[in-house]
């Protein structure tokens, strides 16, 4: 316990680079993956801005992003991150690539549970005469609103997973924490202890997730 | 005056690879303001697509659409959009917005025409009222049952107080008792708001209920459009005639006449019971007066639009040749006569 407690200072430090990662990264990647699922969604042929084009390059992009483990995304959107960020490596480089990351997931997640909505309130709304972009974020996201949801959460469970390899670019965090000060030094008790904050976190945000999914379906 | 009229409409799908499937076949209609028009078909028909082209949520592919004044045909989709807030449309699976509770499934067409809030809150409970379920205004949809959420439905149609309600189906998801409401309430929509209603349906008795005309669809074409009494008392094609037995089963089945002939040795004939005065009495004296014994061995006797439809199988017996004579002088009489032969 002791060799853990003297490290506490670097660990509170750890814990706040985590948080301050995995927050950007899912607002960020959230609200980025919200509008690029909702092209996907509305541009889908046959749907309510049915754009044949659009709708094939965004899917490509999605597709050929997607599948990039995400280490090996880090490492090859480096140029990107120059041009936007000015660095490749850092807190900001992690959070930045993550975010995109993210973004492209949760495109995907957006897209099908808005594909799930019931295509006879879609036609209620049009029979009312509404515009289809009123019909998409009026009718359409708030129909899907209780899944959507629980895929956040899910893609915050998996934004926390990802961020644990930001120590390999310099970015932080419990992952780092826990290789750096841990097992690179035969010391269990701060694996264990990063393993179990860890856990809580993911718990945390499960429960939150879970709830607000459930008021939004009222069950 | 014309409400809605389709004139030489076809609308043919395509499934892709040059494979086209004709829902429209040459089809015209004529709906008059403030009647309730039925169409009645079986799936398949084209019943849901010929509903669709009235608010141009579908458009034929030759032919045109009017709705009052306006060639819906001709309208861009933004003008299409400002002819649907004055259309009502009702659908077999309610489609409700399960996000918003019943008063805002209510407001929301009155949202979407940008009515202020102050004027949307008072027609909302108005409607609600109108359709008795006030009191579960901030419910949400899915505490409702099938009759209550079609009540909502019809509420959130009539909101922006369309003159024009389209009913897909609007009963076919209920059972028989909630059924009879939502056709009470769609009568009353129709009275009392002075609505033309055009309903979509596989049921005679929806149209029994509340139609005053129909057209008969079959395969994409009208078969037959009349008045309710005409088109079933005496329907001319074998898809409207399905219909009427379907739903009166007043004359026998070849299975039931095979069962009847066996405890029935005499002739046997089926007589069409239409809405005229002295009629059985016309049928006991010629029968009486050729010495002919007739019992009623099968039958029913309906209304359809408040006047008498249906039909009477008899078992004759007698002299083979006062029979026949009996007969001749019931036909001769404008009497609908069919000898069930076999």
């Amino acid at each position: 316990m002791d060799e853990f407690l003297s490290n506490l200072p670097v660990f509170r430090e750890a814990i706040g680079q985590t948080f301050y990662i995995v927050a950007i990264s899912v607002v960020v990647g959230g609200l980025l993956g919200l509008a690029l699922g909702l092209v996907l969604y509305a541009t889908r042929p046959g749907s309510l801005m049915a754009d044949r084009a659009v709708f094939i390059a965004v899917n490509i992009l999605v597709n050929v992003v997607r599948p990039i483990p995400f280490v090996i995304f880090l490492t090859a959107i480096q140029p990107l991150m120059l041009v936007a960020i000015g660095t490749t490596i850092g807190t900001n480089a992690v959070t930045f690539a993550l975010s995109l990351a993210a973004a492209f997931a949760v495109s995907r997640i957006i897209e099908q549970n808005l594909l799930a909505v019931e295509p006879g309130v879609i036609e209620a709304a049009r029979a009312a005469g509404a515009r289809p972009i009123s019909i998409l974020l009026t009718v359409v996201v708030p129909e899907a609103l209780g899944p959507v949801i629980l895929g956040y959460t899910f893609i915050f469970v998996g934004v926390v997973d990802m961020s644990a390899q930001a120590g390999l670019f310099g970015g932080g965090g419990l992952g780092d924490f826990a290789v750096t000060y841990g097992s690179q030094r035969y010391n269990w008790p701060v694996v264990y202890i990063t393993v179990a904050t860890i856990i809580v976190i993911v718990q945390a945000g499960q429960f939150a997730g879970n709830y607000l999914a459930r008021r939004a379906l009222r069950r | 005056m014309s409400h809605v009229r389709l004139s030489h409409v076809t609308k043919t799908f395509s499934r892709g690879r040059g494979d086209e499937v004709v829902a429209l076949d040459d089809v015209s209609i004529d709906v008059a303001r403030g009647e309730v028009f039925g169409v009645i078909g079986q799936s398949g028909a084209g019943k849901s697509t010929l509903i669709r082209l009235i608010n141009g949520l579908e458009a034929p592919t030759i032919g045109e659409v009017h709705v009052g004044d306006q060639e819906i045909t001709a309208l861009s989709e933004r003008d299409r959009r400002a002819v649907r807030r004055d259309i009502g449309m009702i659908f077999q699976q309610f489609n409700l917005f399960r996000s918003r509770t019943v008063a805002g499934n209510v407001a929301y067409p009155l949202k979407v025409a940008g009515v202020d809030r102050a004027e949307r809150d008072r027609r909302v409970a108005r409607l609600l009222d109108f359709v008795g379920l006030l009191d579960r205004a901030h419910d949400h949809p899915e505490r409702l049952s099938g009759g209550q959420k079609q009540r909502v439905g019809i509420a959130r149609a009539l909101a922006t107080e369309p003159s024009l309600l389209l009913a897909d189906e609007a009963t076919s998801a209920l059972d028989p008792r909630t059924t009879a409401e939502v056709l009470a309430l769609l009568g009353r929509v129709n009275r009392e708001l002075g609505v033309t209603i055009v309903l979509i349906t596989h049921e005679l008795d929806v149209i029994r209920a509340v139609a005053d005309r129909v057209a008969v669809m079959d395969g994409g074409r009208i078969a037959e459009t009349g008045t309710v009494y005409d088109v079933f008392a005496n329907p001319t094609t074998t898809a409207a005639a399905d219909f009427v037995r379907g739903a009166l089963r007043d004359r026998p089945s070849a299975e039931t006449l095979q069962r009847l002939r066996r405890s029935h040795r005499g002739r046997i004939v089926t007589v069409a019971v239409r809405d005229r005065t002295g009629f059985q009495t016309a049928l006991a004296t010629t029968f009486l007066a050729h010495h002919v014994a007739a019992d009623i061995i099968f039958g029913g006797i309906s209304e359809l639009q408040e006047r008498a439809v249906g039909s009477l199988t008899f078992e004759l017996t007698g002299d083979a040749g006062e029979i026949d004579a009996a007969l001749a002088a019931l036909r001769t009489d404008g009497v609908d006569v069919t000898e069930e032969k076999g």
